[in-house]
């Protein structure tokens, strides 16, 4: 396969060949990552952006990292210590920053659409790392990659993801990612937050913990956002964990070997129990391991090449 | 119409009977196999140093150390290519310090994939020695790079491509040297 693509703005439109082209350049990528010197020179010259409009220290960290690992310069733009608190416009900040000419604008926003909307009057490329509900496609890559090495496939795995689900960019990507590769996915949580409608994406919905966690290859738990729990949305936290919190004796219905995922950061105490979250079924610091290696393969995908050049 | 005249420089047993003076040249120069390490360049070298290292084991009784490199991010002309080409792996299980690596490669050309397979040895650690065997060397070298052991030499023009088979079955293994030939009038 020949990588064509100039964004990587959502997984919607990748094909299970595109997934699978990312996940074996992640592989080659996180060989560099056991290395005592742990850094090529692939993006040598190469300028790498975050520009993040939302607080994040995870994914901005894991791309900047990757960045470098490939040898790029890599430049953080928060929004707190930039112009957008003096009234720039999203396309005005971009464009100032395209006229510095980076090779990829890594862009996290809180409106749904954000990347897309700047990879359409930029030059350069566009990796989405969050775009309100919409997608989050290096977590979506991340958590295939993640499930990938612990089961060895993702075909006919029970994969049970709980939450704030209609709110969740992860699964917007997730359920692009590993819906595509054939796990059978359950979505759970509180009735306002897992609409019956999700069903369309070909997921089952449940209401009922038990049921979806009953046989589970893998048990993704989402952050719940605290902006959310003065929300109508949601009931109280207290409430919440007792309905949707994983504990002990709920993850024992699960099958023997299934693991726990995470997006990170954890609410310890409210979507997982201390004991679990530091078990060994826990594979949370194994997904934020994945994150750099995929997305030092959409760095080098993206990055390289006279394609991105200006 | 463009046709392709092509040529056998190498078949199955003419590559058995090189490579089997490859490793009588290895063993000699290092006075045994003790300290080699043998690493192919991804991908045709790969095959390549198996062979050789099997046969370093007949002639010596000595497991040498085998792994593989991918030069990919180490490319000069990472920049220069439309789509970024895709990346194998890189599997050197294995310590180099102090070891002498012997590169394998199927073709010595322009030196510049053993220029880049030379940096990403130097990123893995401080090898002894870096010594480099190469079933065929074609000319057209634009770095001061040379091969310690060659298989054969043969002068090629820029119109001319190598092509070494060297994948699966060993009694398949052939090289063969390809010029696309251009009818009159085109």
């Amino acid at each position: 396969m020949e990588w064509r693509r100039r964004h990587v703005l959502g997984l919607s439109d990748f094909s299970p060949e595109e997934m699978e082209f990312v996940i074996d350049t992640a592989r080659s990528m996180e060989e560099v990552l056991t290395r005592d010197i742990k850094k090529v020179p692939a993006l040598r010259g190469k300028t790498v952006v975050n520009l993040f409009f939302e607080s994040s220290t995870r994914t901005r960290t894991s791309f900047e990292i990757a960045g470098k690992r490939l040898s790029a310069d890599v430049v953080n733009f928060t929004s707190s210590s930039s112009s957008t608190t003096k009234g720039e416009t999203l396309l005005d900040t971009a464009r100032n920053i395209e006229s510095m000419k980076p090779n990829v604008l890594v862009v996290r926003h809180s409106a749904s659409g954000a990347a897309r909307f700047l990879s359409q009057h930029v030059g350069c490329s566009v990796i989405n790392a969050g775009d309100g509900a919409n997608e989050h496609p290096s977590q979506g890559l991340l958590d295939l990659y993640t499930i990938l090495k612990a089961k060895g496939k993702i075909a006919g795995l029970k994969i049970a993801i709980v939450g704030d689900i209609l709110h969740s960019r992860v699964v917007g990507s997730d359920l692009h990612s590993l819906g595509r590769m054939g796990a059978k996915l359950w979505l759970c949580g509180p009735a306002t937050m897992v609409p019956k409608a999700l069903e369309k994406t070909g997921a089952r919905v449940t209401w009922n913990m038990r049921e979806a966690v009953k046989d589970a290859d893998v048990v993704m738990m989402l952050r719940i956002q605290s902006e959310r729990t003065k929300s109508p949305w949601f009931p109280s936290i207290r409430e919440y964990s007792r309905n949707f919190g994983l504990n002990r004796a709920l993850f024992s219905l699960a099958k023997d070997d299934a693991i726990i995922m995470h997006p990170g950061p954890i609410n310890r105490g409210v979507e997982l129990s201390d004991e679990l979250a530091d078990c060994a079924s826990s594979v949370v610091l194994d997904q934020v391991a994945s994150g750099v290696a995929v997305r030092m393969a959409l760095l080098y995908l993206l990055a390289g090449g006279s394609h991105a050049a200006h | 119409m463009r046709k392709t005249d092509r040529k056998v420089l190498l078949d199955s047993q003419g590559i058995e009977r090189v490579l089997s003076r490859l490793t009588h040249e290895i063993i000699e120069r290092n006075r045994g196999a003790e300290n080699i390490v043998l690493v192919g360049v991804c991908s045709g070298g790969v095959p390549l140093s198996q062979a050789i290292r099997e046969k370093i084991r007949e002639i010596e009784g000595v497991e040498v150390p085998a792994g593989f490199v991918d030069i990919t991010l180490y490319r000069d002309d990472l920049s220069k290519t439309v789509f970024q080409p895709q990346l194998k792996r890189t599997e050197i299980p294995f310590s180099i310090d102090e070891r002498k690596v012997v590169l394998v490669d199927d073709v010595l050309f322009t030196g510049r994939t053993i220029r880049a397979a030379m940096d990403a040895l130097i990123d893995l650690g401080r090898p002894r020695a870096i010594q480099l065997a190469v079933l065929i060397d074609r000319g057209h070298r634009e770095l001061p790079i040379r091969a310690d052991y060659v298989g054969r030499n043969v002068p090629t023009s820029w119109e001319e491509t190598v092509d070494v088979r060297v994948e699966g079955d060993r009694s398949q293994w052939c090289v063969e040297l390809n010029q696309i030939v251009s009818p009159k009038g085109e």
